[in-house]
């Protein structure tokens, strides 16, 4: 049977481990490769980097970060943040990345996500959708939450799909840093639109929180980021108290 | 001893690389190429796929003499080859993503979308899944019945004969999801990504 997935994530600024409060107010916390390791080790099912470093002069940091990472984890690695192009997705596989998420350039130029899922096949290419509440739909924010675009997110969701997308990782702008729980309500019905896996993420604060994300927010795959980095959890801990819930998880 | 990875722009192989290497240590040389002369001296060769059947055959048929090497290596030679997800896939005679192609024909069988039961389950089949071995591998050795190991595919091998099948994966229905013919081995799953039980099977077959 498929299990669920514990996906921890680590944003990345300048080659350093930062989480942020809605998407603002970061704080250093250490090394991306240990961090990495330190998850690998633990039993997370997979490792999310997020890469929020804004100079260009400093973007190439991450290539290394990410050769570094995969010569230490052997499981899959998937990375985001600044991706615009074919040539950076191609850069990202090469230095050992094994999935590449692409959130603003998917919504400028969805063609991007139909030209690299046929290049590099559907499996490497994740669409991150960040999506607010307006009114009583979802909007997609992009640059990393700061500009409205007036799409419809279960639109945006259907046609990432139909472009070839592998996977959609669904943040809630809402939610992030909030640790009030994932937008079940989202998650759920982006879930049920499309046919491809969900990964939730944005807003856990405890464990119940990746529990309600599998079973009411019907997503493959859970990510999360300062619960497990701040020491709060264990990956191990999470997956104990799935299993107790009865919710298929690799031991 | 020289393991080949064979390099044929398929895709993402630098897990495939970091992972034999790290399992090689010193001890074994790891080329990465798709020089067919390297292929023809190398003890053992890894054949990866991403990407679509289609487009992993045509990456083969693009590099001149590579099929006929790989024939006379596996076939003619029956030296030892590990074919991972499409490389796996390709062992087959015809596969129908995109549009209908014909494959090395090693084993006979199709490749053909995984029945999802109408959108009931979830395509691509991501993840980790568990392995039912259904026949002892030598690349099975010590790999406990029921091992998770991480999958990422929406299409599956159908061996005609199903003595060649030695494990499968509960998605839908029974995937196919290890085969071993002789000389011949191959994982839908990626051994690269499977953690410290994935890198059991890479030492396994390196030991072979």
């Amino acid at each position: 049977m498929l299990k669920n997935r514990i996906i921890p994530c680590l944003d990345v600024k300048n080659g350093r481990v930062v989480k942020g409060i809605n998407f603002v107010d970061l704080k250093d916390a250490g090394d991306p490769v240990e961090q990495a390791k330190i998850y690998s080790d633990g039993g997370a099912d997979e490792i999310c980097f997020l890469d929020i470093t804004a100079s260009n002069e400093n973007r190439d940091i991450i290539y290394d970060v990410v050769k570094k990472t995969s010569k230490k984890c052997f499981v899959p690695l998937t990375v985001g943040g600044g991706v615009r192009t074919i040539d950076d997705i191609s850069k990202l596989l090469n230095c050992g990345a094994d999935k590449v998420s692409i959130n603003t350039a998917a919504v400028q130029n969805p063609n991007v996500v139909k030209t690299s899922s046929k290049k590099f096949g559907s499996q490497c290419i994740v669409v991150a959708i960040d999506a607010k509440k307006v009114g009583n739909k979802w909007e997609i924010f992009t640059h990393g939450g700061r500009n409205k675009t007036d799409i419809n997110a279960l639109d945006h969701a259907k046609q990432m799909e139909d472009y070839g997308a592998g996977e959609l990782l669904v943040t809630s702008m809402d939610k992030d840093g909030t640790q009030t729980g994932f937008d079940i309500d989202l998650t759920s019905k982006i879930s049920s639109i499309v046919n491809i896996p969900i990964i939730a993420s944005g807003g856990v604060g405890n464990l119940q929180h990746l529990a309600d994300g599998i079973k009411l927010g019907k997503a493959s795959a859970v990510l999360a980021a300062s619960i497990f980095h701040y020491g709060k959890f264990s990956i191990k801990e999470a997956k104990e108290y799935l299993s107790k819930q009865n919710i298929p998880i690799r031991a | 001893m020289n393991v080949t990875i064979v390099d044929y722009n398929s895709g993402n192989i630098s897990s495939v690389i970091n992972s034999f290497k790290e399992v090689a240590k010193d001890k074994v040389n790891i080329e990465v190429t798709s020089d067919i002369n390297k292929i023809k001296s190398s003890d053992k060769v890894v054949l990866p796929g991403q990407g679509s059947f289609k487009s992993c055959v045509e990456a083969l048929k693009n590099i001149y003499g590579l099929t006929d090497t790989l024939n006379e290596f596996a076939i003619t030679n029956k030296k030892p080859l590990l074919g991972i997800c499409v490389g796996l896939q390709m062992f087959a005679d015809v596969g129908y993503e995109e549009t209908e192609t014909k494959g090395l024909g090693w084993i006979s069988g199709k490749v053909s979308k995984i029945d999802n039961q109408n959108g009931k389950f979830k395509l691509p089949h991501i993840g980790w899944n568990q392995i039912n071995i259904v026949k002892e591998s030598k690349i099975f050795q010590n790999i406990e019945n029921n091992s998770h190991m991480y999958f990422v595919h929406s299409y599956e091998f159908i061996p005609k004969d199903t003595s060649v099948i030695s494990a499968t994966t509960d998605y839908s229905s029974n995937i196919v999801c290890s085969v071993e013919k002789q000389n011949i081995f191959g994982t839908q799953f990626h051994p690269e990504k499977s953690d410290k039980i994935g890198l059991k099977i890479i030492s396994n077959f390196i030991d072979l």
